[in-house]
C-alpha cells in the first residue's frame, strides 16, 4: 500500500515541476489528502498486514454454527444437532436462557452460554430465526406401518385416553410453529425429537411452569415418543414452512412459556 | 498407600478433634450469638454503606459461588466440588430461617476473618476466609449491610456432601494449623498507596490465590503466591500471573491486563472456563483505580525460574506432525498461521500461557469446549471459538495440542490421548 501512495506522490511533484506555482498548490493539496488518507490504507488489508476478520454476526458465532450450520440448517447427517433456521426468535432465545439457567441439561450447550448477555443471546436468536435455508432430510429406523399410524394419530388428533392433546394443538396445523414462542416440528431429525421428549421426562429438558410439554411426554410411553417422532421426521414439509402468526392456536393446556396463556381442557 | 494415608488422617484428626473441642471451648462465651450486636440497626441502613458494600461484594464475587445455575442470587445452593467431596454454598440473604436474617455483625465477622460459623463451628475452606481474613473491618462492615440490604430468599440448605473423615468439622483444626494465619491485610510503608491497594485487593477479596496457587494433597495452598495451579476436580489450570520472565503474564502490559480483567479479552488473550465467569460477574465492575492497582501490584510479582525445556520428545514427532495438518485445517484461519491470532479478536497462541501450561489441560480442554469469552460492557459481542470434542478424536486433539505447544516459539510437553479422553469427561459444573 505505502509503496503505491509513494509512486502517486512522485507522480504529482514530477508533473508540479512541469507546472509551476499553481501546481505546487495542487500537489501540496495533494499530499495533504494523501497524508489524511494513509492512516486508513494501512488499515486496508495489505500484503503483511494481520487476516481481516468480518465483522459480522455470522464470524462472531462460529462456536454455534460449527454444529448448527452457517444458516441454522442443522446437522442431519449426524441426526443431532437440531435445525435452528427460522425458528421463532422467542422460542430460541428461550431455549438460550433455559440452557443458561440449566432447566435444560445439555453440558456443552450449558458452558457456551453461560457468560453470555441476555442481550447477546438474544441477537444469536435473531440472527437464526431469520435464516431460510431448504430442508434436508434425515434417516429414520424402520419401523411398522402401525408404529407409523399410532404416531400420526398422536400428532393430529392427541389420545383422549391418555389425556394427551394433539401436537397440531399447540404447533399449528402445519406443524410449522408459531410465533413467537412455539416452535415447528417439521424437517426435525427422528433422533433429536425422541430424545427431547425422552427428556422431558427425565428432567433433564424443563421449561418455566407449568411446564406443559413434560405432562404430555410423562403421558407418552416410550413407544408412542417413537411413534410420534417417526411420523413426523417422515413426514412432507409443507409448502410454506414459515412459523404461523401469533395468535393461530389456542393451546388446551396452560403452559408457561405461553405466560399461562391456554387451558380450554383436552 | 492409601491405607497410609487414611491412617495419617484418623490419627491428625483425633488430636484435632481433641485441640479443636478445646480451641472453640475457649473462644465460645467471647461473642455468643443473641448478645446485642455493637453495631446498630440504623448503622446498617446506612444507603452510602450499603453503595460501598454492593461494590466490595462485586469485587469478592461472592454472588458467583452464593448462587445456583439459574438460582436467586445470593440464596446459595451451588455444589463447589471438591477432592473431598461436594459442599453446597449457603444461603447468603437475610432471610431469617434459612439466610443470614438472625446474624449479627460480629457473626459475619467471625465467619469471614477466622473461618468460624455463627454456632462456634470451623467452616470449610472452600469459602476463601484464609483470603478473606485479609479484609478490614470497615469494608466487612459494609458488605454485611448490603447483604442485610438483599430481598430475604427462603432457600434451606442443601446436604454436605462429605463423607468420613472430611464431615467432621473439628479436624479443620488441623488443616487450620497448617494453612490459615487469620489476620488483616497490613500495608506495606515502603510501597505506594496503589500497590498496596493492589495487594489488599488480589490477597483479600479477591481471592485470587485460591485458584491462581497450586494446592497440596490437603487442599492447602502453600505454593509461591499467585505462581498457579490446577483448579482440583474443576480441572482447568489457573495461569501463573507474574507479568515478568517465565512469568505466565510475561510480555502482558498494563493495558493487557486491565483489559482482560474489564472486557474480557485482551490482545494477549481472553478469558475463559472459571476466569470467564470471575469477569462476567465480578471483575468488569471494577473502577479503573481499582483495576489499575491490582495491575500494578501483580506486575511486581517476580520472575520466575526457568522451566526446564521440553526437550524433543520421539514419539510425538508423528504426533505433531498430524497436529500441525490439523492445525493448518481447522485453527490457521483464525488464530493465524504463526499462532499469532488477531489482536482483541482471537488470541494468540505463541507464547500464551493458557497454551503453555505445566499440565497442558485449558488448551485440551479449551479445543473439546470452544466457547465465548465473557460478554462485558467494553465487548458486548465477542467473537467465539467452535468446539471440537464432536469433531476430533482424542488423537487429533492430543495431536494438535502437542504441535501448538511445541511450534513456533513454545517449548512445551506434548500431551497425551489418555488426557484428551479423561478431560472430554470433565463435568462442567
Amino acid at each position: 500500500m505505502n509503496v503505491r501512495i509513494g509512486e502517486v506522490q512522485t507522480v504529482e511533484v514530477g508533473s508540479s515541476h512541469r507546472r509551476g506555482a499553481g501546481g505546487a498548490v495542487l500537489t501540496a493539496v495533494l499530499a495533504i489528502l494523501l497524508a489524511w488518507l494513509s492512516p486508513l490504507r494501512a488499515a486496508a488489508p495489505g500484503d503483511n498486514a494481520a487476516p481481516q476478520v468480518p465483522d459480522t454476526l455470522q464470524q462472531r458465532i462460529a462456536a454455534c454454527t460449527s454444529c448448527h450450520g452457517v444458516h441454522g440448517e442443522g446437522s442431519p447427517g449426524s441426526g443431532f444437532f437440531p435445525r435452528l433456521a427460522g425458528k421463532p426468535a422467542g422460542y430460541l432465545a428461550r431455549q438460550l436462557m433455559y440452557f443458561h439457567d440449566g432447566l435444560r441439561k445439555y453440558a456443552p450447550m450449558e458452558y457456551m452460554v453461560r457468560s453470555l448477555s441476555p442481550a447477546y443471546m438474544r441477537e444469536i436468536a435473531e440472527y437464526f430465526a431469520a435464516q431460510q435455508v431448504p430442508y434436508q432430510r434425515s434417516q429414520v429406523p424402520h419401523l411398522p406401518a402401525t408404529t407409523l399410524q399410532r404416531g400420526e394419530q398422536l400428532v393430529t388428533q392427541g389420545d383422549p385416553a391418555l389425556k394427551v392433546p394433539a401436537c397440531e394443538r399447540c404447533h399449528g396445523k402445519s406443524l410449522t410453529g408459531v410465533e413467537p414462542d412455539i416452535p415447528g416440528l417439521v424437517g426435525l431429525p427422528y433422533d433429536y425429537i425422541s430424545s427431547q421428549l425422552g427428556s422431558w421426562r427425565t428432567g433433564t429438558r424443563a421449561a418455566a411452569a407449568p411446564d406443559c410439554m413434560s405432562e404430555i411426554a410423562n403421558r407418552l410411553t416410550p413407544t408412542d415418543i417413537s411413534a410420534v417422532a417417526a411420523w413426523l421426521a417422515t413426514r412432507q414439509l409443507p409448502a410454506d414452512t414459515h412459523a404461523l402468526p401469533a395468535g393461530s392456536v389456542t393451546p388446551p393446556l396452560v403452559c408457561g412459556v405461553l405466560a399461562g396463556k391456554g387451558g380450554d381442557g383436552t | 498407600m492409601k491405607w497410609l494415608r487414611r491412617l495419617v488422617i484418623l490419627i491428625v484428626l483425633l488430636v484435632a478433634v481433641l485441640g479443636g473441642r478445646l480451641f472453640l471451648g475457649g473462644h465460645s462465651d467471647e461473642s455468643a450469638p443473641g448478645a446485642t450486636s455493637q453495631v446498630s440497626a440504623a448503622t446498617l441502613k446506612d444507603p452510602a454503606l450499603i453503595a460501598r458494600g454492593k461494590y466490595l461484594t462485586t469485587v469478592g464475587d461472592c454472588v458467583s459461588c452464593h448462587t445456583e445455575q439459574g438460582g436467586a442470587d445470593f440464596a446459595g445452593g451451588r455444589i463447589l466440588p471438591t477432592p473431598f467431596g461436594n459442599i453446597p454454598t449457603p444461603n447468603i440473604t437475610p432471610d431469617k430461617a434459612t439466610g443470614l436474617g438472625d446474624w449479627r455483625f460480629e457473626d459475619f465477622w467471625r465467619a469471614l476473618h477466622d473461618g468460624i460459623g455463627r454456632h462456634g463451628e470451623f467452616l470449610y475452606p472452600a469459602f476463601s476466609y484464609t483470603s478473606f481474613t485479609k479484609v478490614d473491618r470497615d469494608d466487612a462492615l459494609a458488605i454485611f449491610a448490603y447483604l442485610q440490604s438483599l430481598a430475604p430468599v427462603h432457600k434451606p440448605a442443601k446436604p454436605l456432601g462429605l463423607s468420613f473423615p472430611y464431615n467432621v468439622r473439628e479436624g479443620l483444626a488441623a488443616w487450620r494449623a497448617l494453612y490459615f494465619r487469620e489476620g488483616v491485610y497490613q500495608p506495606d510503608p515502603t510501597k505506594s498507596a496503589a500497590w498496596n491497594r493492589g495487594a489488599y485487593l488480589v490477597q483479600g477479596l479477591g481471592h485470587c490465590n485460591e485458584c491462581h496457587a497450586a494446592r497440596s494433597a490437603f487442599g492447602g495452598t502453600h505454593a509461591l503466591p499467585l505462581s498457579g495451579g490446577r483448579i482440583p476436580v474443576q480441572d482447568w489450570y489457573a495461569p501463573d500471573l507474574s507479568s515478568r520472565a517465565h512469568g505466565g503474564l510475561q510480555g502482558w502490559t498494563e493495558q493487557d491486563i486491565v483489559d482482560l480483567l474489564k472486557n474480557g479479552q485482551a490482545a494477549k488473550g481472553a478469558a475463559f472456563g472459571p476466569m470467564a465467569e470471575v469477569v462476567a460477574s465480578s471483575t468488569q465492575y471494577m473502577h479503573d483505580d481499582d483495576l489499575r492497582a491490582i495491575t500494578i501490584y501483580l506486575q511486581s510479582l517476580p520472575p520466575r525460574a526457568a522451566p526446564a525445556p521440553a526437550g524433543p520428545v520421539p514419539a510425538a514427532t508423528a504426533m505433531v506432525n498430524q497436529g500441525a495438518k490439523i492445525y493448518a485445517a481447522s485453527c490457521a484461519d483464525c488464530h493465524g498461521k504463526d499462532g499469532e491470532g488477531v489482536a482483541g479478536v482471537y488470541p494468540p497462541l505463541a507464547g500464551n500461557s493458557s497454551v503453555l501450561d505445566p499440565s497442558g489441560l485449558n488448551a485440551i480442554r479449551a479445543v473439546l469446549l470452544g466457547g465465548f469469552p465473557p460478554t462485558t460492557a467494553g465487548n458486548p459481542r465477542p467473537y467465539s471459538m467452535p468446539p471440537f470434542a464432536q469433531k476430533l478424536s482424542d488423537a487429533d486433539v492430543a495431536a494438535v495440542v502437542s504441535y501448538i505447544r511445541h511450534a513456533w516459539s513454545n517449548d512445551a510437553p506434548a500431551v497425551h490421548q489418555r488426557d484428551v479422553f479423561k478431560y472430554r469427561h470433565t463435568p462442567i459444573e
